[in-house]
């Protein structure tokens, strides 16, 4: 077995595990790369049965319009159960990335996700962070238990053996489970073209509307994007390296249209993936692990 | 496409580990621009020199970073030209070797780091000792520092005697031994000019060269079933990780526990169909005959499990509170949970020394040599033979704690149950089995008082707090075990001793006893002290006569004021106070809430 072939066993592994032992699990759907792996692997781990668990996409309203319409299509495609959960709330006080900042991460992401949790009741969510991503996550189990809050306690983490994971809790405790931890940026990208795996097309360099805001190009998605003085869209052949939030989401200028173009680009890469998501340098470094603590995925 | 070596780093604090990894890093290019700015910026904010701390990398916690150690494994991620590799950069520290072990767990090598100027230390034995019982069997030692002692030949040597009669202790396939200085990296990526003298590889590149293989010594086929998939009446299929050997349609395979048998009708690995498929693959398998198989049972063929209830287990042990025969937890092997109990700890292993010390008790961090009943017949192997159905965690079935991790050295002979019958159960071994001192909590006091109401509401409160009691009420008494006796002087004296004999008999099996008796002579109650001994805990209810003739719930006061009732205790017979009660508590004016968190706290459970 090549290092592809373990990693995909050991996800699959994982993926049965909590659909065996948990009460109540849920799939996280960002719609990201990550994301479509992740179906990916669900689909195969229990092929030729249906993932016996609901997939479940926070959105923030401010997702890129393609990412939106890829989760329709997926969705319907496989047949598989996907719940969307938007924060009312925030929506209706008006809550946005322009005006709110962090807030609004806080807001309309961390305490979405927490109350789209709780309405369900789901004792298990698993997630498609890696531990290559940030420092943080680099020491986080891949079974991660959660308090009653949500909350992440990293000094008090369960010890986690061999592949023998502790997926007992108590009444409003849950876990989050990570079965893709182990994989790096370079291994998702190989494996999607590998198993020829269908990703939102933003990850593929095009013609599209930028601005250039403190380094970033941020994509002009819709009419809500706010311009500051001098600001003027340009076309530009840009890529995106992570999807998120279109304010939030920087691109590259990159000619990398192909998954082969992407992989080489991304192999000879000199700065790690989460940079381009603004969010995270919002606070300093410990500020995901801060986010984490808080109940942030 | 490349192989995966996965490799844990460990040794004593301020060994260098962080800094070893971080260089190993840097050198090879294998760090992305933003790190190492970040890594700059950081060591700029932290350091006083503005040198490169290498070890930013990998501390990614705040409170790591604030104390300047390492708490938690941290996971990195490279790939050079000839492998991929994952590495547990694990803390040095004693308190946290528990997350130590769970990089020991998850590795195929071992990178243990020496400091050149002190020697193999206690805390280089200790991480050596956790990494053999988690079953790494490659070890490197990364003699660091070098250049504190000169780059000397002859401290090497002397470090290299050390090593091999520390190694002389364990099982291993392979050790290697290999001169660095991670902060100026020598011998690290690159031969270091400094000692002309090692001939051997520089560290990365026996990472890239070496073969681990096989874990396993078994080589039939064994698959522990996560699951049973059944989209449709039609499709029914048994879902898990090949473990070990290798399986093909027409097959016949066993099922254990049952040992019945069945033909490989299908194999799929993934959603592909295929004829064969081996060691780590996930695969679903359909059988030609319809038998009995649930999560948890092993398909098998060729290959000798044991199907028992008792094992003899190694193991490190991780919670906080204290391990100690009796005490009950769920065991997890393979894809088995099943409660089981801690029957006997035979020794516990010093970590340093690796002498067997006799123990009864065994505190966070230790090894212990322990046998284990589990509830129901268990599907596993030794260790050494299936590492997947020789490794076990034990789980706190109240806190959920994974408590202990460890590997299972032998199957117990149905015979060896004579352990079992020739050891004591003793009152300790149940109470550590119930997880409670065993106490009798005599409430004594005047008719009307409150005593069986406190009792009663005392008894739920410590149900809620998953104790187990047995209530003994004075009436109830009366009507069965004692109904023989009256209430003249000698059948009272006999009516408090019956009581507790009983509960000294409850005490022994280990549950709280509460008796609400009036119990109005003192010499009887230091009678009934006399037989139940040290958890003996009396509570007078000091309730004022006044007010339990107010009460009076039985209408008893009245019967012995209008002379229906002799000798009633206050009025017409005495009612001795006792003088060294454990606690005197008066109900006038209190809630039951009140007066139970009084006894609770008085308690100290």
């Amino acid at each position: 077995m090549n290092h592809l072939d373990k990693l995909e066993a050991e996800a699959i592994y994982i993926m049965r595990e909590v659909a065996a032992e948990c009460e109540k699990p849920v799939m996280l759907y960002s719609i990201g790369k990550d994301s479509s792996v992740m179906l990916h692997l669900a689909l195969k781990a229990f092929y030729p049965e249906k993932p016996p668990f609901p997939f479940l996409h926070v959105n923030t309203t401010w997702k890129f319009k393609e990412m939106i319409s890829f989760r329709d299509k997926t969705t319907a495609k496989y047949k598989i159960q996907m719940l969307e959960y938007i924060n009312e709330d925030g929506l209706k006080q008006g809550i946005n990335p322009f005006d709110h900042g962090s807030a609004y991460t806080d807001i309309m992401k961390t305490q979405a996700l927490k109350q789209a949790l709780d309405k369900y009741g789901f004792t298990a969510a698993f997630g498609g962070g890696r531990r290559d991503e940030e420092k943080s996550r680099a020491k986080e189990r891949i079974f991660s238990f959660r308090n009653p809050n949500h909350a992440w306690d990293p000094k008090h983490q369960r010890p986690e053996m061999w592949k023998l994971y502790n997926t007992e809790i108590n009444k409003g405790e849950s876990i989050r489970v990570f079965p893709i931890s182990n994989w790096t940026e370079s291994d998702i990208w190989q494996y999607i073209k590998r198993e020829n795996i269908e990703i939102v097309p933003l990850y593929f360099a095009a013609e599209r509307p930028v601005v250039e805001r403190n380094g970033n190009l941020i994509l002009v998605d819709d009419e809500r994007m706010r311009l500051l003085p001098g600001e003027k869209p340009v076309m530009k052949k840009v890529r995106f390296r992570t999807l998120g939030c279109y304010p939030l989401s920087g691109g590259i200028e990159s000619d990398a249209s192909t998954i082969d173009a992407v992989i080489e680009e991304t192999l000879s890469a000199v700065s790690s993936e989460r940079t381009s998501r603004m969010i995270d340098s919002d606070g300093g470094t410990a500020s995901m692990e801060k986010r984490k603590r808080e109940g942030y995925f | 496409m490349h192989t995966l070596l996965k490799f844990i780093t460990c040794g004593s604090v301020d060994d260098g580990k962080s800094t070893l990894i971080g260089h190993m890093l840097y050198d090879a290019k294998l760090l992305f621009a933003d790190q190492k700015e970040a890594l700059k910026l950081d060591s700029k904010l932290g350091s006083a020199d503005g040198g490169i701390d290498y070890s930013l990398l990998l501390d990614g916690l705040t409170a790591e970073r604030e104390q300047g150690i390492t708490i938690d494994v941290a996971y990195r991620y490279f790939t050079t030209d000839a492998r991929s590799f994952i590495v547990a950069d694990t803390p040095g520290h004693e308190e946290y070797t528990r997350n130590m072990a769970v990089g020991a767990s998850f590795a195929d090598l071992a990178v243990i780091l020496a400091d050149a100027s002190k020697g193999v230390l206690t805390q280089t034995r200790r991480h050596t000792r956790i990494c053999a019982l988690m079953g790494i069997r490659h070890f490197v030692f990364a003699v660091n520092k070098m250049d504190l002692v000169d780059f000397s030949h002859e401290r090497f040597k002397k470090l290299q005697k050390e090593i091999r009669i520390l190694m002389a202790e364990f099982p291993y396939d392979s050790v290697e031994l290999i001169p660095v200085s991670a902060t100026f990296g020598d011998n690290i990526t690159r031969c270091s000019s400094h000692m002309p003298w090692y001939h051997g590889m520089p560290l990365l590149a026996y990472l890239e060269n070496i073969d681990t293989g096989t874990q396993n010594a078994g080589t039939g086929f064994t698959m522990p079933v996560q699951r049973v998939c059944r989209p449709d009446q039609n499709f029914r299929g048994f879902q898990g990780q090949i473990e070990s050997g290798s399986v093909s349609v027409g097959d016949t395979v066993t099922v254990l526990p049952s040992k019945e048998s069945a033909n490989v009708r299908s194999i799929l690995q993934g959603s592909l169909p295929v004829k064969t498929s081996s060691e780590g693959h996930a695969v679903t398998l359909q059988l030609d005959r319809e038998i009995d198989v649930s999560r948890g049972c092993v398909l098998t063929k060729d290959s000798q499990l044991f199907v028992n209830q008792l094992l003899t287990v190694s193991l490190l042990w991780m919670d906080n509170s204290r391990l100690a025969a009796g005490k009950s937890y769920f065991i997890k092997t393979g894809t088995q949970k099943v409660s089981c109990t801690v029957l006997r700890i035979h020794y516990k292993t010093d970590v340093v020394s690796g002498q067997e010390v006799p123990a009864s008790v065994i505190y966070t961090n230790e090894i212990a040599c322990c046998d284990i009943m589990a509830g129901t017949d268990l599907v596993f192997d030794t260790f050494e033979q299936n590492k997947a159905l020789g490794s076990f965690i034990l789980i706190d079935r109240v806190s959920h704690m994974t408590s202990a991790c460890g590997t299972i050295t032998r199957s117990l002979r149905q015979d060896s149950h004579l352990t079992w019958q020739n050891m004591d159960i003793t009152r300790s071994f149940r109470e550590n089995q119930l997880g409670q001192k065993a106490r009798t909590i005599w409430f004594t006091g005047l008719s009307g008082s409150g005593k069986s109401t406190l009792a009663n509401e005392l008894e739920k409160y410590l149900a809620g707090l998953n104790k187990h009691t047995m209530l003994l009420d004075g009436d109830n008494i009366r009507m069965g075990l004692n109904r023989d006796l009256g209430f003249s002087e000698p059948d009272r004296i006999e009516n408090i001793r019956r009581v507790a004999e009983v509960a000294k008999l409850f005490n022994d099996a280990g549950l709280i006893v509460l008796t609400s008796f009036i119990s109005p002579f003192a010499a009887d109650r230091r009678r009934a002290k006399e037989i139940i001994g040290e958890g003996f805990f009396e509570v007078y209810v000091s309730t004022p006569l006044e007010e339990c003739m107010r009460r009076d719930v039985k209408g008893l006061y009245a019967g012995a004021r209008s002379g229906k009732i002799e000798d009633f205790t206050g009025l017409g017979s005495p009612y001795e106070i006792p003088e060294h009660a454990d606690l005197t508590i008066d109900t006038t004016g209190k809630t039951i809430h009140e007066c139970v968190q009084t006894i609770i706290q008085k308690l100290n459970l």
